[in-house]
């Protein structure tokens, strides 16, 4: 899960990372309020959950209140990437002297956290690591003892920081650290930790994801996302339980099982088709889940057929057979339905759906083929 | 003939009262699998299964009782951690952890442990571990593989019973086949099956089946041009999946550009591997 920056912002304040004293608005006059409240110039920025902001125009400055408030009412009538802008956070603008990248994230590789870092702060760090990866300072940590301070020296080091600002550069290090684990993050970055004319470091901008599968144990976290930046279809998907993403294709496909719901989008395209969606109805899918899924897939109306791809294991046929057959009673789609079901109770739930007016498959092969064709009829 | 697990394992089921537990340790016993206890905290000296087997508090003292020398875990993904500290603190060689969802700070701290315990870790989010003919540690459905000689080794559940049936359709049978998990961090890995397959004596050829995300099929590309003598064929699930998004398991996403799946075919192809353009044409291949 994405937070926004100034969601991430919020946490780093709380782990004693220096922040601008900004706050978040919706509206025009809200912007204008707090800029009078701040004093002097602001900066405005677009609180959308994809990277390349300033690039779009999305993060500008201003220098009266009214200013302010003419900048904001452009930027929240703004799509960036597709996604509009509804927030803007509107923070005092810092007088920088120098620029620092700093983050830590999973290193999958490694199997264990790593914190980067880099004088050159402020861009994109990806076309850095490209462009020149030797900029960039990397120290991995022991999982069970934690980044030590010795570690966060080294990267101050590293990175030619100024001794006057190591105290104060540790304590940041230790916040965003103890910010990753309590909050279970795969990524705290701060892009760029400033230092100011005034001789100080500060936090400008913030970036956390979270691990999906931990918010279980930080209900206070998962408040935090943000339904009006995900497609419809996915809020609703995740309300069941089932894993879904939307593509750009016309043949739906229901599977069980994440990999063989790629493989199935993969062999629709291989034999000339494009796949509307990834969905993944999990173990042991329910007459409930299997319903709920098939009216999350024909809400697409690009969808020109559906394919159903079941092997059964935990999950039984004839359990997704009923499921199927209610949710054909509820739902009544006009489009073509290719359905291949394959071991525990297939039989079964075969002889369930011999009425329902259903194409038949016996193979991965055939049913991709009989999709790619009922989708062009 | 096989890797990991044949009929002499002594299997002990962590979380064996709970429903999945109940099910599959049925299933595993139908299927002829040693298993010798159950762990429950809180309901130690039950029986289960009409009085099949003997559940304990606790690992160490259904390890002491019985012999137990491989754990599998059925525990809900916040208690999942603990079970595999437990099972490695009772010296239990062998750990297969069905679960998924566990949070991946809490596995890149049990993978830390377990490396410097010396003990073996299959999964977690994974469906186990088989041997047809011989034993199931997981819940791979025991009808769809017979008895033979290529080796599995996969990231997938449901793909992989995919590839077993497809195999056994051609009249061919599995020696082992193992399921590592979708997990972005994981115990056993590629390579770790590899090098087993290569070491034992009834695998002839082996299956990989890989996806989106990290770099272990590349890592085992390598291992393969460097070490293998058996033929491998793999398959790559996700070339049609869009960058930045988890496609369903926690470790299939393509990150900052890496992680594809053609980078990964390619690299296999450069290491000699053939790989099916889709499941029923592995076969063929082998």
């Amino acid at each position: 899960m994405k937070l926004h920056e100034y969601q991430s912002k919020q946490i780093f304040a709380r782990y004693g990372i220096p922040i601008p004293g900004g706050r978040v608005a919706a509206t025009a006059t809200e912007v204008r309020q707090i800029a009078e409240e701040l004093g002097g110039r602001v900066v405005i920025k677009a609180q959308v959950l994809v990277g390349g902001r300033g690039k779009a125009g999305g993060v500008r400055l201003a220098k009266t209140p009214k200013e302010a408030e003419e900048v904001a009412t452009q930027i929240l009538a703004m799509e960036i990437k597709g996604l509009p802008v509804r927030k803007v956070l509107v923070d005092p603008a810092a007088h920088i002297e120098q620029e620092i990248y700093l983050a830590i994230t999973n290193d999958r590789t490694a199997r264990r956290p790593v914190m980067m870092a880099s004088a050159a702060g402020g861009v994109d760090i990806e076309e850095v690591a490209r462009t020149a990866p030797e900029k960039i300072i990397k120290i991995h940590i022991d999982p069970l003892l934690g980044l030590r301070d010795y570690q966060a020296r080294d990267i101050a080091i590293g990175i030619d920081l100024s001794r006057d600002y190591w105290k104060s550069f540790l304590e940041i290090t230790r916040g965003l650290w103890r910010a990753y684990v309590e909050c279970d993050a795969t990524l705290a970055e701060i892009n760029p930790l400033v230092v100011t004319k005034e001789k100080r470091l500060l936090a400008l901008d913030g970036k956390m994801l979270l691990d999906d599968n931990a918010l279980f144990r930080h209900p206070d976290l998962a408040e935090m996302r943000d339904v009006d930046e995900e497609a419809p279809a996915e809020t609703e998907a995740r309300k069941y339980g089932l894993s879904f993403i939307k593509l750009e294709g016309n043949i739906g496909c229901m599977v069980n099982g994440a990999g063989l719901a790629m493989t199935t989008m993969d062999i629709v395209k291989l034999f000339g088709g494009e796949p509307a969606n990834f969905l993944d109805i999990g173990g042991g899918a329910s007459a409930e889940k299997v319903a709920a899924a098939l009216r999350i897939i024909l809400s697409d109306t690009n969808v020109k057929a559906v394919l159903f791809n079941i092997f059964g294991g935990i999950t039984r046929c004839d359990e997704v057979a009923k499921g199927i057959l209610a949710a054909l009673a509820e739902v009544k789609p006009q489009v073509p339905m290719v359905v291949r079901l394959v071991g525990t109770n297939a039989e079964e739930g075969r002889r369930l759906l011999a009425d329902a007016q259903m194409i038949t498959a016996q193979t991965l092969v055939e049913a991709a083929q009989k999709a790619v064709a009922a989708a062009r009829r | 003939m096989s890797i990991l697990v044949n009929k002499d394992t002594r299997v002990l089921v962590q979380g064996i009262t709970g429903h999945e537990g109940l099910f599959h340790t049925q299933q595993m016993l139908a299927y002829g699998t040693n298993v010798v206890a159950g762990v429950r905290p809180g309901k130690g000296g039950e029986w289960v299964l009409d009085g099949k087997v003997p559940v304990f508090d606790s690992c160490r003292a259904a390890v002491e009782a019985t012999g137990a020398n491989t754990s599998i875990i059925f525990v809900s993904a916040a208690f999942a951690p603990d079970a595999i500290y437990e099972a490695a603190d009772a010296d239990l060689p062998f750990i297969v952890c069905i679960t998924e969802g566990i949070p991946v700070q809490d596995m890149m701290r049990v993978r830390a442990y377990l490396d410097q315990k010396g003990c073996r870790l299959l999964g977690p989010n994974c469906p186990g571990v088989l041997t047809p003919g011989e034993a199931k540690v997981g819940i791979i459905p025991g009808d769809i593989a017979i008895p033979g000689n290529v080796g599995i080794v996969s990231r997938s559940g449901t793909l992989t019973y995919e590839v077993l049936y497809a195999l056994k359709l051609a009249g061919m049978g599995a020696s082992t086949c193992v399921g590592i998990g979708g997990d972005p961090i994981n115990g056993t890995d590629f390579i770790d099956c590899l090098d087993m397959f290569e070491a034992d004596p009834y695998t002839e050829k082996v299956v990989l089946i890989g996806e989106i995300g990290g770099t272990d099929e590349e890592k085992a590309a390598q291992f393969i041009a460097r070490h293998m003598t058996k033929p491998v064929v793999a398959f790559i699930a996700g070339q049609t999946a869009p960058p930045g998004k988890r496609m369903g398991h926690a470790g299939a996403i393509i990150e900052a550009g890496s992680g594809t799946a053609a980078e990964k075919i390619q690299a296999l192809e450069a290491a000699g591997v053939r790989v099916a353009r889709h499941p029923e044409e592995i076969p063929e291949l082998l």
